[in-house]
C-alpha cells in the first residue's frame, strides 16, 4: 500500500509544476493584455494570403 | 449612391474634392497618401479587417522637433542601448483590429524597427528599434503620416516606468492551488469510513493538508491581517477584523485538532474561504486601462516647445526650461504652455480644454494669453510672462486638495455593518463559552472556536465586492466609467449636484445659430455657404453645417485672413465674412456673444450669432433630478445666459456666474461644510479643483480617450441624459447590498446554532461556507442585473 505515498507525492509535484508555470506566466505579463493576442492570432494566416486577399477587396469595394 | 464614403477614413466625400486613385475614392490627399504608402508596401490587407479604419493624417511639420533632443528621448524610452531601444507610445486612434495589424507590421514600412506590439486595452504600442538606423522622431513622423499620431505629453516626460502590481493575482493563484489540493485530499475524511487502510494513512493525509494550508494562510490571507491590524490601531471595527480573527482561530483550532488527533480540522473551509474572498476582491477591481482618472495639467501640456533665441535661431527646449522673457514659437494646433504676451499680429486661441468653450477667442498683438489654450491657424510668437508652474491655470494644482492623498474619506457600508457585527459576535462567543465551561471544558473551547469560525463574515464580506463589481461593469457598458467600486457608494449618498455650464450642460460640438440683420437671398446664401466651406475655422464649420444644402459653385479670389475672417467673390460680388473689425464695423460694446459678420461689396448686412446649445435631454434630466437633489449651476462666464437658463431649468435651481477655478473649488467646499454630499459635474481643466474637492467628481468627455481632468468617474458626453438613471441604479445597488446582508446574516444564524450547541462538524462547515458564498453571489448578480433593466424601462 505504500504506493499511495509515491502516487500522492508525484501528484503534488505535478500540481506544483502547473502552479510554477502559472506564476511564470503572470510574471511575464501574459495576463496584462487579454484582448490583443486574441486578435493577433488571426493575422498570421492573412499575411501569407495577401495577394489573393487583395483582389477580393478590390472587387468588394467596387460594388 | 449619393454620398460616397472615403475608402480610408470613412468620412463623406465632398464631390469637388474627391480624389480617385487605384479605383478607390478618397476624401482628401492625406487619406490617399496613406493608402499609397500601404499599397506600395503591399500592406493593403489593412482594409480587410475593418471597413474604412483609417484617420486622416494631420499636418504636424515641426511639432515633434523636440524628439531630436537627446535628454528628452532618454526620458521617453523604456530601454536604451547602442543598437536597441524600446519605446511605448500611446496612440488614441487605436480602435479596431486593422489598427493592431498595421501597427504590428511597422517593420515593413520602416527599416530599423525590429518589432512592435500593440496593447489594445491601453491603446499603446511598444516599438523596438535600432537607434542607429532610425530615430524616434522618424518613427513618430511615420506613425503620424499613416494617421496614427502618438500622444506625447509632459506626463510621459515626468513619470518613469510604472510597475504593475500583480500581487493579488499571485495570492489568488496560491489560494486556489491550496484550496483545490486540500479539497481533494479531504475527501476520504468526509465519508468517515472506518476502513483499515484509511485509518493507517489518515495522519499522512492530515499533515499533507496542514502543509498545503500554510502558503494560503501566511501569504494569500496576509492582506487581511494587515488591514485588521490597521483597523484596530485606528480604532475602527472594520470587516477585516472578524475575518482575520476567524481565519486565525480556524487555523489554530485545526492545527490543535490534528496534533492531538481530535479530528481533521477545518483546513478545507479555511482555504476555501480565503480563495472566495480574494476572488471577490479581484472581481471588484475593474480597471479601464485606456482611461486615466489622475490626469492633471501635465497630461495636456507638450514636453517641449520651440524657443526663439536672441540670434533668431530656433531651438526646441523642454517646457520646464522656459523662463520669463523667452520668446516662443507656437504652431498650428500647439498648446500654449505658459502665460505670456502675444507678439504676432493676431491669434485665435481655442480654450476648450480649459473652459469647454469650443469657439476660439481672437487675440491681438499685446494681449495676454493664458496657458492651456491651443493656437489655431498660423504660427504665432509670444513672450513668456510666467514659467509653466507659475501660470494662472497650473497654480490651481498647488492647492491643498491636490496634495492630499485622499484614500478613503468615508467609512464604507461593509465597515458600518461590521461596526455592530463584531461586538455582537464576540459577545455571543464569550457567552456560550461561559455557559459551556461549567459543563465541559473541552466542549467550551470547541464551541468558542466554532462560533468564531462559522461566524467569520465571509458572505458578508463578499456581498459588497460582487454587487459593486457587477454594477461597475453594467455602468461601464453604458459608457459611464467609474474609478473604483467605492464611487458607487458615494453616488448613492449624493444630495447636491453642481453642474458646470460651458461644455458640461452645453455641448461644444453644436451651436444654435441665428441671423440678425438685412435679409440675405438666394445667390448670397449660396456664396456664403461656399466660402465658409473652404475654411477650416471652427466657426466656419459650424456655419457651414447650419446653412441649408445648396448647389456648389466656384468661388473666386478666396482668401483667409487669420484671426480676422474670410473673403471671396461670386458673380462679381465681393463677400466678406468674419469679425466685426474685418467687415468694417465697430465692435459693439458690452455685447459678449460670438458672432460672424457678413458684408457684401463693402456694405454691412448682418451677423450670425452663435448661441450655446444645451445638451439633448437636459430639461427632462433636470426635472427628474430636481425631485430628489439640490441642483446648482456654476459658470465661468458672465450672466448673459441667465434668462435662457431660467426658462427651462426647474425653479429654485441656483445659478452662479463669473466663477474662476478657485472660486468653484471654494463653492464646493462651502457646500460640504454645510454637511452636503456634493457631486460635481464638469469638463474642463478649470473645473479640476472643484472635481477634486467634491465628494464625487464626474467629468464629461466628448472623447474619453484623450481629455478629461482628474476625477472619480468619466461619463461619455452622449450619455449625459442618462445621469439620473446612473444615480438611481447606484441607490438600488446599496439596497441590493443591504438585502443580501440580511441573507448572509441568516446563514450566520444557522451556522451559529450548530456552533453554540457544539455540533459543528468539519463537514457541516465545508458545506455551509461555499453554499452561502454561491447563494450570495448569485443573489446580488441577479438583483443588480434586474434593477439595471427595470430602471431602464421606467
Amino acid at each position: 500500500m505504500s504506493v499511495i505515498y509515491l502516487l500522492i507525492t508525484i501528484s503534488i509535484f505535478v500540481a506544483i509544476g502547473f502552479f510554477v508555470a502559472f506564476i511564470v506566466a503572470v510574471k511575464s505579463g501574459q495576463y496584462d493584455d487579454d484582448y490583443t493576442p486574441s486578435v493577433r492570432m488571426l493575422f498570421d494566416d492573412e499575411i501569407k494570403k495577401t495577394p489573393q486577399k487583395q483582389i477580393q477587396t478590390t472587387e468588394k469595394k467596387q460594388i | 449612391m449619393d454620398t460616397q464614403n472615403c475608402f480610408h477614413c470613412g468620412l463623406d466625400i465632398i464631390k469637388e474634392e474627391e480624389i480617385i486613385f487605384d479605383n478607390k475614392n478618397f476624401c482628401c490627399n492625406g487619406c490617399k497618401t496613406v493608402y499609397e504608402i500601404f499599397s506600395v508596401n503591399d500592406m493593403t490587407c489593412y482594409y480587410d479587417f475593418e471597413k474604412s479604419p483609417g484617420a486622416t493624417p494631420l499636418d504636424i511639420k515641426g511639432k515633434y522637433e523636440f524628439l531630436d533632443n537627446e535628454n528628452i528621448i532618454a526620458k521617453l524610452l523604456d530601454f536604451q542601448e547602442t543598437t536597441t531601444a524600446i519605446v511605448s507610445l500611446s496612440i488614441p486612434h487605436i480602435h479596431c483590429s486593422s489598427c493592431i495589424w498595421i501597427l504590428e507590421n511597422l517593420q515593413r514600412l520602416q527599416q530599423g524597427i525590429s518589432s512592435s506590439q500593440v496593447n489594445f486595452p491601453e491603446k499603446k504600442v511598444r516599438i523596438t528599434y535600432n537607434p542607429e538606423q532610425v530615430s524616434l522622431s522618424e518613427i513618430v513622423y511615420l506613425l503620424s503620416s499613416i494617421g496614427y499620431e502618438p500622444y506625447i505629453s509632459l506626463e510621459n516626460y515626468e513619470t518613469g516606468k510604472k510597475s504593475v502590481d500583480r500581487s493579488l493575482t499571485y495570492k489568488l493563484g496560491v489560494a486556489f492551488f491550496c484550496f483545490g489540493n486540500i479539497m481533494l485530499l479531504s475527501f476520504p475524511e468526509y465519508f468517515e469510513v472506518t476502513e483499515y487502510w484509511l485509518d493507517t494513512y489518515r495522519p499522512f493525509f492530515r499533515w499533507l493538508i496542514f502543509a498545503l494550508s500554510l502558503p494560503s494562510f501566511f501569504y494569500s490571507a496576509s492582506s487581511y491581517y494587515v488591514s485588521a491590524y490597521k483597523g484596530i490601531r485606528s480604532k475602527i471595527l472594520n470587516i477585516d477584523i472578524p475575518i482575520a480573527l476567524g481565519i486565525v482561530v480556524m487555523f489554530v483550532r485545526s492545527t490543535v485538532d490534528i496534533v492531538f488527533d481530535y479530528g481533521s480540522g477545518f483546513f478545507d473551509s479555511l482555504t476555501g474561504l480565503i480563495f472566495f474572498m480574494l476572488l471577490g476582491k479581484m472581481f471588484q477591481i475593474k480597471t479601464y486601462s485606456f482611461l486615466s482618472f489622475e490626469r492633471d495639467f501635465k497630461s495636456y501640456f507638450p514636453i517641449a516647445i520651440t524657443r526663439i533665441n536672441p540670434d533668431n535661431s530656433e531651438e526646441s527646449v523642454p517646457v520646464y526650461d522656459i523662463v520669463k522673457g523667452n520668446r516662443l514659437l507656437i504652431r498650428n494646433q500647439e498648446l500654449i504652455p505658459v502665460d505670456g504676451i502675444l507678439i504676432s499680429n493676431s491669434a485665435s486661441v481655442d480654450y476648450s480644454f480649459v473652459t469647454g468653450e469650443a469657439v476660439p477667442i481672437t487675440k491681438n498683438s499685446g494681449d495676454k494669453i493664458f496657458a492651456g489654450g491651443k493656437q489655431i491657424g498660423k504660427v504665432i510668437e509670444m513672450e513668456v510672462l510666467q514659467s509653466t508652474s507659475q501660470s494662472y491655470l497650473t497654480q490651481l494644482w498647488s492647492n491643498d486638495i491636490f496634495q492630499k492623498n485622499v484614500t478613503q474619506r468615508h467609512k464604507n457600508i461593509t465597515d458600518t455593518i461590521s461596526h455592530y457585527f463584531t461586538p455582537i459576535l464576540l459577545l455571543i462567543a464569550f457567552l456560550s463559552f461561559g455557559y459551556w465551561i461549567f459543563i465541559d471544558t473541552i466542549t467550551a473551547f470547541n464551541v468558542f472556536t466554532s462560533i468564531l469560525i462559522v461566524a467569520c463574515p465571509c458572505a458578508l464580506a463578499l456581498t459588497a465586492p460582487f454587487t459593486m463589481g457587477n454594477i461597475l461593469r453594467i455602468l461601464g457598458k453604458k459608457k459611464f466609467y467609474l474609478k473604483n467600486a467605492l464611487v458607487i457608494e458615494q453616488l448613492a449618498k449624493v444630495d447636491t449636484i453642481v453642474f458646470d455650464k460651458t461644455g458640461t450642460i452645453t455641448t461644444n460640438k453644436k451651436s444654435s445659430i441665428s441671423y440678425k440683420g438685412a435679409p440675405l437671398w438666394g445667390d448670397e446664401l449660396v456664396a456664403i455657404k461656399n466660402i465658409v466651406r473652404a475654411s477650416n475655422h471652427p466657426l466656419s464649420r459650424m456655419l457651414y453645417d447650419f446653412l441649408p444644402d445648396m448647389s456648389k459653385v466656384v468661388i473666386a479670389d478666396f482668401e483667409e485672413i487669420n484671426g480676422q475672417g474670410i473673403q471671396g467673390s461670386y458673380k462679381d460680388r465681393k463677400f466678406q465674412i468674419g469679425s466685426a473689425v474685418f467687415v468694417g464695423k465697430n465692435e459693439e460694446q458690452g455685447v459678449l456673444q460670438t458672432a460672424v459678420h457678413i458684408a457684401i461689396d463693402g456694405k454691412y448686412y448682418g451677423k450670425y450669432i452663435f448661441n450655446n446649445q444645451y445638451r439633448d435631454g437636459l430639461e427632462s434630466l433636470f426635472k427628474g433630478l430636481k425631485q430628489s437633489y439640490q441642483i446648482k449651476v456654476l459658470s465661468g462666464d458672465n450672466d448673459g445666459e441667465r434668462k435662457a437658463l431660467e426658462t427651462f431649468l426647474p425653479q429654485g435651481t441656483e445659478l452662479i456666474f463669473n466663477q474662476n477655478p478657485e472660486q468653484k473649488l471654494e463653492f464646493i467646499k462651502n457646500l460640504q461644510d454645510q454637511g452636503k454630499n456634493v457631486m460635481m459635474v464638469g469638463d474642463g481643466l478649470n473645473d479640476a479643483g472643484a472635481l477634486a474637492q467634491s465628494n464625487i467628481g464626474i467629468s464629461i468627455s466628448e472623447n474619453v480617450n484623450v481629455f478629461s481632468p482628474a476625477c472619480d468617474a468619466i461619463l461619455e458626453a452622449n450619455e449625459f441624459d442618462q445621469l439620473h438613471y446612473f444615480l438611481r441604479l447606484s441607490k438600488k445597488a446599496m439596497t441590493t447590498i443591504k438585502m443580501s446582508f440580511v441573507l448572509s446574516l441568516l446563514y450566520n444564524v444557522v451556522g451559529l446554532s450548530f456552533a453554540i450547541t457544539g455540533n459543528l462538524k468539519p463537514l457541516v462547515a465545508a458545506i455551509i461556507m461555499p453554499l452561502s458564498t454561491i447563494t450570495i453571489v448569485s443573489f446580488v448578480t441577479i438583483m443588480s442585473n434586474y434593477y439595471s433593466r427595470k430602471l431602464k424601462k421606467e
